[in-house]
């Protein structure tokens, strides 16, 4: 193809996509533009887009208001924990489901699906009565817990789902070596999976750094995390738009940080050209 | 050869265990408290006055005259937002598997939904948005001319549909963008080289590569949307009529502002029932999928 | 150099001692509330609580109001002991006093002078006698409307208009093609959205939600007229999208200029007259909560009190926090540091006996306001429950909240007024047959 073509395919594509990538993006811009305001301003009919006095009381009041160091730690502690654990968990029971499906696996998999179909809001009286004996309410480790336990079915599953796609040459060809099965997930599984890892591990933190329900119902003050601080911004009877979107750009920025340091994970291609 | 077979298995049988184990814990205690409460007349504000009431609880939550608009709705909303998200799922994906300029940023534009919370994003949908007064869309329409829609007075489930695929649209695209790099371009390159036009490449060669991918994306996200309620609650409250309203959010009424546990556990169960069924009918279309 | 860094190390030293748990001297009260203004700036004051007791220290959990509900109910329900001081409602007092989950208000210092509470905010917050609740704010409803708007209608406010008045002033005062819509009224669906206003809106035209029998009285003549007027008035003077519109949105309006007429909480009166958040700031009038002739005006009645769950280990200090945040000296302290106008209004004869407050438009008008409730005796016709705009049963958010979406439907055209009315009978009827009252 000319080499002029293939230029002109390209920028069409690149402008498809950063069409889609900001109509999917301008809400979140939106939230981000009015946290620059000033209340009054955030309401204002019509919407002021760009030309409006930018402030940033917003921010500076949510700080005040609030111990945002606390709940980010905490949303760390308690994403990345349930998240680690859940992997360690997780990523033998993927492989031996990948690697050694027996008759059973389909169905085991969706029994473990089937763990998630309990609406949380229907059991949230009888796991309330269990902590409380058990000392876990508004504990960081039982929200660790809690939260491993309601994403472990989906790491499973993506774990599950990617190590499919890897050609069992691979694990043959390892196999064939002689080398231990600790090793064989160590030294050859591992790597050639890091893109679904890295896509698995991202995708549930942000399951568990946005989960609202067990976060709001078994913490008080100590263990909250940031979607009670969120929580705290949004009321049916006052007009707190403006600080709202300061607190939710607050919580997704490192959301985003995260998101765009895994990039090159997720980029990652498989390169099991190598292998053949 | 057999004894590491054997070994293998073995070996894969303790692999999976924690995990099972955990799970087993997880599952059976809340469900045989939550079934046994689906028997009794239990109301939080009540105490001391609980008692056996037999089926009456799950009487009482079938015949709710809403029960069956909140049966269609949620079918409804899980097929709407799951239409999309495939769709536009494979059609991002596919766009972004492209040599784009800055494809890292453009990635993060559309996974970026994906991290704000639901309850926050259902409200800027509402109030920054759709209000048909103050909202950005209505602005936009009496600029084009023409009249502003009241998206969540005249057409909530489609809106709350939309508000949701927004929200899980970056789920699909990630899980699918990822599956479609282990893509060999070989196949690909290959196929063009023999003639074959786009279309033809993209319906023989990537659509069957991404068959699990998708069928997981379509599971995954069958359990999550089963339970969808916080955007209902924070836009509509079930309403207008019972137009938003959907199994979930019936529960959420018994359990959470009646504080009727009995009743809210009868509804929780008719809830796993019903996604156990829709479970079964979805394996049935594409579980062959899960495995090669 | 070497005395820097020595000196540095000691410091850090301290910093990391410092920063060790205290040998446990300070007493912590976790305190759940509501995010509204008047409580955020309790939470910004309460410096001055801990410098008076030093041994006590503050845990703030602070959640918007359906979700601090949720949270706080299902705690002491189970006796989950994660808080040492409630904020609850007017709602909750009743239910949670007669199953004995509170400790009552008494032992409370001299200064907190008790009779100084109004009557009825005090009556809504005792049971059997004792007062169950401290209240830290309290609201009624009432008629904010647009002077400049209304003059250019031709009319004046009465200072207690009948619905029929505000009907007309409403129609006058409608320009669709300015954008100005004559009345903003609540329409979302929810138990405190739209059925706040439509229960005590009932009130007013006789209507009653249960009768002495506790049978549900929706398909009685006065429910009727009462939603077939909301209906009409909202149909000719309101803004769209009204199915969408609680508290927030029609504030938001009323800001913007768009709305005729407002009739809402008391403590709206703050935010519509603040320069810095409402563009008609300077034309904004008040009048009583309209009525119908029957007898009992349209207004609400709400107070946000902190209690302490029975049980607690801690209530000695809790009744410190409690006595210091909703006595005269604290109303004082507001008034020092933030102006009359941020004071938490509505709980107390002697802000409304200083002239200083009494300066304010909306004063006076909230002060009349809450006096004439009765949330005893909140109806035309007798009735087996207390609460003006709720009833106060266990089963009332569930019930309540359905109904309002069958009344949203009919505001979007959905159903009709008598569909909507009938529908309401069969939920209510359904619930009290579960529940067991009659």
């Amino acid at each position: 193809m000319p080499p002029s073509s293939v230029h002109r395919i390209r920028f069409g594509f690149t402008a498809l996509a950063w069409l889609a990538g900001l109509m999917l993006f301008l809400p979140i811009l939106w939230t981000v533009i009015t946290s620059f305001k000033t209340e009054a301003d955030a309401v204002a009919s019509p919407p002021l887009i760009l030309d409006f006095t930018w402030t940033t009381e917003n921010y500076r009041e949510v700080q005040q208001r609030s111990d945002y160091p606390l709940h980010f730690a905490n949303s760390v502690i308690i994403s990345l924990g349930s998240t680690a654990l859940g992997l360690l968990i997780a990523i033998p029971a993927a492989w031996a489901m990948a690697f050694s499906p027996t008759s059973r696996t389909r169905n085991l998999l969706m029994w473990m699906l089937s763990t998630k179909m309990l609406p949380s809001v229907g059991v949230l009286i009888p796991i309330y009565l269990g902590f409380r004996k058990l000392g876990l309410l508004d504990t960081r480790i039982g929200l660790v817990g809690v939260l491993m336990l309601v994403n472990l079915p989906i790491i499973v599953w993506m774990l599950y789902a990617y190590f499919k796609e890897i050609p069992r040459d691979i694990l043959e060809a390892a196999r064939m070596d002689g080398a231990s099965l600790w090793n064989e997930i160590l030294h050859v599984l591992l790597p050639v999976a890091v893109p679904g890892i890295a896509s698995t591990l991202l995708l549930n933190v942000i399951l568990a750094w946005n989960e609202s329900f067990w976060t709001l119902n078994l913490t008080a003050a100590g263990a909250a995390p940031l979607t009670a601080f969120i929580a705290s911004y949004s009321s049916p009877e006052g007009l707190f738009y403006a600080k709202l979107s300061a607190a939710s750009t607050m919580a997704i920025a490192p959301i985003l940080v995260l998101g765009w340091f895994s990039q090159k994970q997720l980029v990652r291609g498989l390169t099991f050209g190598a292998v053949k | 050869m057999n004894g590491v077979t054997r070994r293998t298995r073995l070996a894969a049988r303790l692999m999976v265990a924690p995990s099972v184990l955990l799970l087993l814990g997880w599952s059976i205690l809340p469900l045989s408290l939550t079934i046994y409460f689906s028997f009794l007349d239990y109301n939080l504000l009540s105490p001391g006055t609980e008692h056996w009431i037999g089926w009456l609880n799950y009487h009482y939550f079938l015949t709710d005259p809403g029960f069956f608009d909140a049966l269609l709705n949620t079918l409804l909303l899980v097929g709407g937002v799951l239409l999309i998200t495939t769709t536009g799922g494979i059609a991002l994906a596919l766009l972004l598997d492209q040599p784009i300029w800055g494809r890292g940023i453009v990635r993060l534009l559309v996974i970026a939904p994906f991290f704000v919370m639901p309850t926050v994003s259902a409200l800027v949908w509402k109030n920054m948005l759709m209000h048909p007064v103050n909202g950005m869309f209505s602005h936009a329409a009496q600029y084009l001319g023409l009249q502003p829609f009241d998206f969540l007075g005249s057409a909530p489930l489609l809106s709350i549909i939309l508000i949701v695929a927004w929200q899980w649209l970056p789920f699909a695209v990630l899980i699918l963008l990822t599956a479609l790099q282990s893509l060999d371009s070989e196949q690909l390159q290959a196929a063009e080289m023999d003639g074959a036009g786009r279309l033809a490449r993209f319906y023989h060669i990537i659509l069957p590569h991404l068959a699990r991918a998708i069928t997981i994306v379509v599971l995954l996200q069958t359990i999550f949307l089963l339970s969808v309620f916080a955007e209902i609650l924070v836009t509509t409250n079930g309403g207008p009529g019972t137009a938003t309203t959907n199994v979930a959010y019936l529960v959420y009424i018994q359990s959470l502002l009646q504080f009727d546990v009995g009743s809210g556990s009868a509804g929780g169960l008719v809830a796993v029932v019903l996604a156990n069924l829709v479970a079964i009918v979805l394996m049935r279309m594409i579980g062959k999928n899960l495995e090669t | 150099m070497r005395f820097r860094r020595t000196s540095f190390a000691l410091g850090a030293l301290c910093v990391m001692l410092g920063a060790l748990p205290a040998a446990s001297v300070a007493e912590t009260l976790t305190i759940a509330t509501v995010n509204n203004g008047d409580m955020i700036r309790m939470q910004r004051l309460a410096g001055d609580f801990t410098a008076k007791n030093p041994g006590i220290e503050l845990k703030w959990v602070i959640l918007e109001e359906n979700v601090l509900r949720q949270r706080v109910t299902t705690d002491i329900a189970t006796k989950g002991g994660q808080y040492d001081i409630l904020t609850i409602g007017t709602y909750e007092v009743p239910i949670w006093g007669k199953n004995g989950w509170l400790v009552p208000m008494d032992d409370l210092p001299a200064s907190y002078d008790a009779g100084d509470l109004l009557p009825p905010i005090r009556s809504s917050l005792t049971v059997n006698g004792k007062l169950y609740a401290s209240p830290f704010y309290g609201e009624s409803s009432m008629v904010m409307y647009r002077t400049d708007l209304l003059k250019k209608a031709g009319l004046s406010m009465p200072a207690a208009p009948t619905w029929d008045f505000v009907a007309k002033a409403a129609r006058a005062m409608t320009d669709r093609t300015n954008g100005i819509h004559g009345i903003c009224l609540r329409g979302k669906a929810g138990w405190g959205e739209n059925m706040a206003l439509l229960t005590a809106t009932a009130n007013s035209f006789g209507a009653r939600w249960f009768d002495m029998k506790w049978r549900p009285q929706f398909d009685s003549p006065a429910w009727k007229q009462a939603l077939e007027f909301y209906l009409g008035l909202m149909k000719d003077a309101g803004p769209p999208g009204a199915t969408s519109n609680g508290f927030n949105e029609n504030l938001a309006l009323f800001q913007q200029g768009r709305c005729g007429m407002w009739i809402d909480a008391t403590v709206a009166a703050g935010f519509v007259t603040d320069p810095n958040a409402s563009k008609v700031h300077g034309q904004v009038g008040f009048a009583l909560a309209p009525d119908a002739g029957k007898g009992k005006r349209s207004n609400w009645l709400w107070a946000w009190s902190l209690a302490i769950p029975a049980g607690s280990q801690k209530v000695n200090s809790a009744r410190k926090f409690i006595a210091w945040s909703t006595s005269r000296s604290y109303q004082e302290l507001v008034a020092a540091k933030e102006g009359w106008n941020s004071v938490p209004p509505g709980t107390r004869k002697s802000l409304y006996a200083n002239p200083s407050y009494m300066k304010l438009p909306f004063a006076a008008i909230t002060l009349q306001s809450i006096n004439s409730v009765d949330p005893d005796h909140p109806t035309v016709d007798p009735v087996p429950y207390v609460g003006v705009q709720f009833v106060a049963i266990p089963e009332f958010q569930g019930v309540a909240t359905t109904i309002g979406q069958q009344f949203a439907a009919a505001l979007s055209g959905s159903i009709s007024a008598g569909q909507a009315l009938s529908n309401a009978q069969a939920i209510a009827e359904r619930t009290i047959r579960k529940a067991g009252y009659h």
